[in-house]
């Protein structure tokens, strides 16, 4: 199994509740918004506590209640690219994209960064500082940060939101690419029906 | 020597005023507005009474003095190093403000997204807090420099007006004050504390603006 989460968790009065068992490479999470579904990436890469169930990805075990079982967020080998990005504003774009190389497990398999930068096409941004990148470009700087960071799996919030047309098809493209050449499974979330079918081997829809 | 008073002091309470200053602005504990509190009680007590409470601490029957003078032969009532604690307990409070604005001021989600990518906290913290409330650690020094220059009330309780021990520059003014004919030198040394003031307010906002962009500023 590539996920496997059961999960309750109440804020501000409102309950998220979630089962999922799924084996594709690619699953998709829908929802309105306000459904919770970033809580639940949250809940999966550390970040948030869910009140009970398990998570486990990959056969590995990250959250149990049951036994107590919650390792901190460094050590769930999460690659998170946030709906906000979340670059850091005083490292250029080569920094941030080492930021989680160099503290990557060693004992896990690496990418290769020529390959990466290439696939993402930002070689010409690496000296650049964050807030000078476009939406696109901050965007594919954010994917290659979290790819790099050595991880056991992608959690992906909303990566086409706030893109004009033409740069959402790049984008899918680019995800379809990364679906196929890594090995590793996927969570993606997302409002767009269409994105989803074209994308994802599994769907589980949020109230 | 008020500059050496001045530097010691500021050095000395870089470190726990950021200690303190992350603890109020990132935890939530039993005790915190005791400890806000207490910070900032130099802050509003007569510096007078600051300075007798340091004479009752650190003075050599003081639990902390006694102490300090048994193991290590430090004494620090009428010692300039006294006069620099003394300025120190005076600034921190303002440094303490200025470093906990700016480490508020650090969005939380960016730590996250360090832990996420593999970051002990704190490796997280130094990677992405200290780094990005740099300006503020300047504000704070600068503000804690300035305010120690000018400390008068605490230091002539505690390390007393000893001339070339204790006398920092307010001192030295309100000593001249004292004495028919000295009017020439309060002047002059009335110009240097100016002078120096604002070459420490001055040098820190070049500081903050080289670190953090136009965005941040001192002033």
């Amino acid at each position: 199994m590539s996920f496997e989460i059961s999960l309750q968790h109440s804020v501000g009065g409102r309950t998220v509740a979630l089962e999922l068992a799924s084996d594709a490479r690619l699953t998709a999470l829908v929802g309105p918004s306000g459904a919770g579904k970033t809580t639940i990436l949250n809940c999966i890469a550390g970040l948030r506590r869910p009140d009970t169930g398990r998570i486990a990805v990959d056969g590995l075990t990250l959250f149990d209640s049951g036994n107590g079982t919650d390792l901190p967020p460094e050590r769930r080998g999460a690659g998170y690219v946030f709906q906000d990005l979340r670059l850091f504003p005083h490292l250029r774009v080569a920094q941030n994209l080492a930021f989680g190389e160099r503290l990557a497990p060693s004992g896990l398999r690496r990418m290769d960064k020529e390959e990466i930068v290439g696939l993402l096409g930002i070689g010409h941004l690496l000296r650049r500082w964050p807030a000078t990148l476009s939406g696109g470009e901050a965007r594919r700087v954010a994917i290659g940060r979290a790819l790099l960071s050595g991880p056991r799996f992608l959690l992906l919030d909303e990566p086409t939101a706030s893109l004009d047309a033409e740069r959402v098809e790049t984008l899918l493209a680019l995800i379809e690419r990364i679906r196929d050449h890594l090995a590793i499974p996927i969570l993606l979330v997302s409002h767009d029906r269409d994105e989803v079918e074209r994308l994802a081997g599994a769907v589980v829809t949020l109230p | 020597m008020s500059l050496r008073v001045s530097l010691v002091a500021v050095l000395l309470s870089l470190p726990p005023a950021y200690a303190f200053a992350w603890l109020l602005a990132r935890r939530r504990f039993p005790g915190r507005l005791l400890l806000d509190a207490a910070i900032h009680l130099p802050l509003v007590v007569p510096p007078v009474v600051t300075g007798w409470l340091l004479l009752l601490l650190f003075g050599r029957a003081g639990p902390v003095g006694g102490w300090l003078e048994a193991q290590f032969g430090i004494t620090l009532v009428f010692r300039w190093t006294g006069a620099a604690l003394a300025a120190a307990v005076m600034a921190l409070p303002l440094m303490v403000r200025a470093m906990r604005l700016s480490i508020e001021a650090v969005d939380r989600r960016l730590v996250e997204a360090a832990r996420v990518l593999g970051a002990s906290p704190w490796q997280a913290f130094l990677k992405i807090t200290l780094p990005l409330s740099a300006p503020g650690i300047a504000a704070g020094a600068m503000l804690g420099f300035a305010r120690s220059l000018g400390e008068f009330g605490a230091t002539i309780t505690f390390a007393s007006n000893i001339a070339g021990e204790t006398r920092t520059l307010p001192l030295a003014i309100y000593s001249g004050l004292q004495l028919p004919g000295a009017e020439a030198q309060v002047a002059r040394l009335a110009v240097i504390s100016i002078v120096l003031s604002i070459a420490a307010l001055l040098a820190s906002e070049l500081l903050v603006r080289r670190s953090a962009g136009s965005r941040a500023h001192v002033l």
